[in-house]
This record gives C-alpha cells, sequence and structure tokens, in this order.
C-alpha cells in the first residue's frame, strides 16, 4: 500500500492555491530545513473574512497536501472560524497521514494562525497610527 | 506507463538464473543440510558449491565464509563478535562518521557494555583519510571498521592504505564491503583486511542471504549461539535456497563484472553530466572518480527530496533520497551532513542506484520527466523564492 491516502496524493500532485500574495494582510512562517519543512502562509483580509490565501512550502509529500488542504479549507472562512481548524482537522480531511508524519509535516493551521495573527497585530498598530 | 527501477542501491532484482538455482532448495530438494540422510546430502552439497563461489569472488578460502541473513547481520557479527572477543586486549573502536548504521549502532551497543569508540570524519568527497584512522587508534584499540564503499555517495575508500596502518599497529580492521561486493573487484587479501561483510541482494542474489568473511585464525564471539552450524559461529538453520542463490549470483558477478562495470559506468557517466546540465544548481555528490559504477547521486537546491522522490514514482522511476522526511527517522542523512552540506541541502538528495540493466534510454526518460518535477516544487518552494528575490535585489 501506498505510504499516502489518495486525498493526500490528490493534494500533493495538485496542490490547490500555491502562490504569494502582493501586499498580503498578514504573513505566517514556521519550520526550517532542518526538521524538513517550511511553509509561509499568505492572507487577504476584508470584512473579517480570507478573501485569498496562498503559501509556499518546502517539504515532503504530506508537507505539500497539508498547505494546499488548510488552504481551501480557510478560504472564504471568519477569521475566528479559520483559527478552529487543527493539525488534527487537517489530517482528517486529508484521509490520515502517515503517523511518523504527523507532527513534523502537519504545520499548515499553525502557519496559517500565525498570518491571522500577524494581520492582527498590524490591525492594532494601525489602530494605535490612526488613533 | 514506462517503467525504470533505479534504487539498485536497496537491493538489486533476482536474476532469472539465480531464481532458477534456488527454486529446487524451495522444492523437492528441502532438506536440511545437517542431516545425514540423502535429504540433507544435496543442500549440504549445495551450500559447498556457494561457499566455494562466494570465496571465489573475493579471493578467500571457502572455510573463512560465514553465512548470515544480511548485511546489517553481516556488520553487526563483525563488530560485536570481533569486539567482544578481543576485549581482553583493550576495549576501543575506531569506525567512520559514514558508516551503515549496521556499523554504527553497533559501535553504540559496545559502548554501553563498557567499551569507547572513535569517529574519524570524512572530507566533502566522502573520502575518509588513512591518516585520521591512524591517529584514532590508540594503545587499547582493538578494532577498525571502515566501509569499502557508501552506498548513499558511491565513495569508495582507501581501504588498502587504512590496512598498511592497522597492520602496522596490530588492530583487527574490517570492512562493511556490502556496496562493493559483486559490483567492483573485491579481494580480500590485495585489500588486506581482517574481516568483510557482503550481501547478495547487492549483486541480483536475493534478499535474506549475505555473508562475513573472517580470515583464518581470527577470533570472533558468535551473536546467535546454537548448533554448529557454520563452524559453531553463527547457528540456526540454513537458508539454503537464499545462499545457493547467492552463489550464483556471486558466480555470475564474477565472470560479467568487468563488462557490467564498463557498461554500468557509461550510463553513471551519461546522468551524472546530463542532469546538472538540465537542471540548475544543482550538486553532485560523492567523489568524481573514486565512485562506484552504478552510483550517481545529487542534491537539489530550494526543494526536497521526498516530493521529487514521490513525483518520480508517479511517473514510473524508483529512485531513493537522504533527506529527512525520506527516513523514518525523520532526519537528514548522517553521511551528506559528515560531508558538511547544510540541512537545507541535504534535503533535496536524490539517489540513482542504476542496474545492469538500465540503458543510456532511461536516463533519457529521467532527464525528460524531472526538470517539470524540479521547476514545480521550486515555484512552491519558499527558499527558491528568497533564493530569486536576493539575487534580484543584487
Amino acid at each position: 500500500m501506498p505510504i499516502y491516502s489518495e486525498k493526500v496524493m490528490d493534494h500533493f500532485t495538485n496542490p490547490r492555491n500555491v502562490g504569494e500574495i502582493e501586499n498580503a494582510d498578514g504573513i505566517g512562517e514556521v519550520g526550517n530545513p532542518v526538521c524538513g519543512d517550511m511553509m509561509t502562509f499568505y492572507i487577504k483580509v476584508k470584512d473579517n473574512r480570507l478573501e485569498d490565501v496562498k503559501y509556499k512550502t518546502f517539504g515532503c509529500g504530506a508537507a505539500i497536501a497539508v498547505s494546499s488542504m488548510v488552504s481551501e479549507l480557510a478560504k472564504g472562512k471568519t477569521l475566528e472560524e479559520a483559527m478552529t481548524i487543527t493539525p488534527k482537522s487537517v489530517a482528517e480531511e486529508l484521509q490520515g497521514l502517515p503517523q511518523n508524519k504527523f507532527h513534523c509535516s502537519n504545520l499548515g493551521a499553525q502557519a496559517l494562525h500565525k498570518a491571522i495573527e500577524d494581520y492582527q497585530s498590524k490591525q492594532k498598530v494601525g489602530g494605535q497610527v490612526n488613533g | 506507463m514506462k517503467k525504470v527501477y533505479l534504487d539498485n542501491t536497496a537491493t538489486t532484482p533476482v536474476l532469472p538464473e539465480v531464481r532458477y538455482e534456488m527454486l529446487p532448495f524451495l522444492t523437492e530438494s528441502f532438506g536440511n543440510p545437517s542431516c545425514l540422510h540423502e535429504w540433507g546430502d544435496i543442500p549440504r552439497d549445495a551450500m559447498k558449491k556457494a561457499r566455494e563461489q562466494i570465496a571465489g569472488l573475493i579471493g578467500a578460502n571457502p572455510e573463512e565464509i560465514i553465512f548470515t541473513s544480511s548485511g546489517t547481520e553481516s556488520n553487526n557479527m563483525a563488530v560485536k563478535g570481533l569486539a567482544m572477543a578481543q576485549q581482553k586486549k583493550g576495549k576501543h573502536v575506531v569506525v567512520s562518521a559514514i558508516e551503515h548504521f549496521s556499523v554504527l549502532n553497533s559501535a553504540k551497543t559496545l559502548e554501553k557494555m563498557g567499551f569507547e569508540f572513535s569517529m574519524v570524519p570524512v572530507d566533502k568527497y566522502g573520502v575518509v583519510n588513512p591518516e585520521d584512522v591512524r591517529k584514532a587508534i590508540r594503545d587499547d584499540t582493538i578494532l577498525v571498521s571502515i566501509m569499502h564503499a557508501n552506498g548513499e555517495v558511491g565513495t569508495i575508500e582507501p581501504i588498502k592504505e587504512i590496512a598498511q596502518t592497522t597492520k602496522e599497529k596490530g588492530v583487527l580492521f574490517h570492512t562493511d564491503a556490502v556496496a562493493t561486493t559483486g559490483n567492483i573487484p573485491v579481494n580480500v587479501k590485495e585489500l588486506g583486511v581482517d574481516a568483510l561483510s557482503l550481501a547478495g541482494n547487492m549483486f541480483y542474489g536475493p534478499k535474506g542471504a549475505a555473508a562475513l568473511w573472517i580470515k583464518k585464525g581470527t577470533r570472533i564471539l558468535p551473536l546467535l549461539d546454537g548448533g554448529i552450524q557454520e563452524g559453531g559461529r553463527r547457528a540456526g538453520t540454513e537458508n539454503v535456497a537464499g545462499i545457493v542463490g547467492m552463489g550464483k549470483a556471486a558466480e555470475m558477478a564474477r565472470v560479467e563484472m568487468p563488462a557490467r562495470m564498463d557498461k554500468l559506468t557509461k550510463v553513471r557517466d551519461y546522468l551524472i553530466t546530463e542532469l546538472p546540465a538540465k537542471i540548475s544548481h544543482v550538486i553532485v555528490t560523492g567523489h568524481s572518480q573514486n565512485r562506484l559504477p552504478g552510483h550517481a547521486s545529487f542534491c537539489v537546491e530550494f526543494i526536497e527530496g521526498e516530493s521529487m522522490l514521490m513525483l518520480l514514482n508517479a511517473k514510473g522511476v524508483g529512485v531513493t533520497s537522504g533527506s529527512a522526511c525520506t527516513s523514518r527517522a525523520l532526519q537528514a542523512s548522517h553521511v551528506l551532513l559528515a560531508m558538511g552540506l547544510p540541512h537545507e541541502i541535504a534535503q533535496g538528495s536524490l539517489l540513482f542506484g542504476l542496474g545492469i540493466d538500465n540503458t543510456k534510454e532511461d536516463i533519457d526518460y529521467v532527464l525528460e520527466v524531472l526538470p517539470p518535477i524540479v521547476e514545480r516544487l521550486r515555484q512552491m518552494s519558499p527558499l527558491y523564492s528568497k533564493f530569486i528575490k536576493q539575487n534580484k535585489g543584487g
């Protein structure tokens, strides 16, 4: 049996929403090449919703599939809804991940949350300047 | 879809002639070679022949061959068995940083049992400097274990030179020749070693049959206690079919070696020249000259090996990688790191183990399908976009 589920292979071989967003509202970067995987998520926010989500990923098939799935799950969601996406829910949507890949490659939700936090902290700073 | 198997360092296929020799021992000639009746006679004779065939491949005496189950077992037996048999003389062992885990972890087990070990480094081509081995040998050193060639980067080590030092110092020298035996000339007398590991599935024999050669008169403590199989040095009912197959494969390797090496080297050199010409930012790992004939290894920058491997697999190409994500332990290749490659480069490791059936056309197919895979993965790599931005800025 192949190590990856059909869903993982689908998202790995045809990843959705790959790329960067020019003048992104928030950017979240996680991982490093020592552990093997790196992900950078870019978000565009409009009316508290994720209007666009893109990413760049360095890593294995699982890492790429996770990024793709997170982008698909997050797009169109409110920021609060997007914050409820977890590594576990991402793995479930992908019909499971190999056990040894669950932690190292499953960084997508964390990268997305970081991008949202980045957006929120910019809002605060922006608010103070404006205020 | 075209299928191209390029992972012969993981295992070679079993040749039809080898399988043919094995089959009787899985059917009518099922007997136990230890038995004295005629059911035992046939497998016993077959094992004698296989022992001669293996000895013939490495220039040894048949009675010096101990059959084992794998290269891993041979290495375990050599490192632990030789060290334990010598421990009254001393408790220090020397290995290189790029040994197979069956040697490295055996050394670590010895450490838990009160031995010490030193690890000699390699240069950026993966070559052990014999002078470093000389320096690592202490008064209480009893064993040196350095591999003949590394299966991950293909580098062939200066075993003869190291053997001069070990002889001078009166220290036993074991070499893990799993990657070389049956693929390049291996002669235990010319190498000057005291023990040598080999495995049948590296030269078109079956898995589960391997051997350890130990120079006559060298004491070793068995790993497996039991009956008197293999002269009491390795108990357990023998894998007769596997051993017979390995013997046949050894004989074929000995006869066909010059032609095989010539063919493999040509196809390998074509791959090593053409791949970096077709794909930018590719590093050839290992040594340019002292290299296994069928071995080509690279690091493709800015992307990760497992994703390349999986996409190549989707195109019918079987290769391997030393990246962290490829290994079950999720650690980048200790070999590439020991050669001084940074983690992000080591992650892009791609390893081609060519076999005797591979052709230039197979390589052309790889050169056709790999560049778009690399391009696609680079387009989604944050490391690549950083690199492009920095270059534009500079």
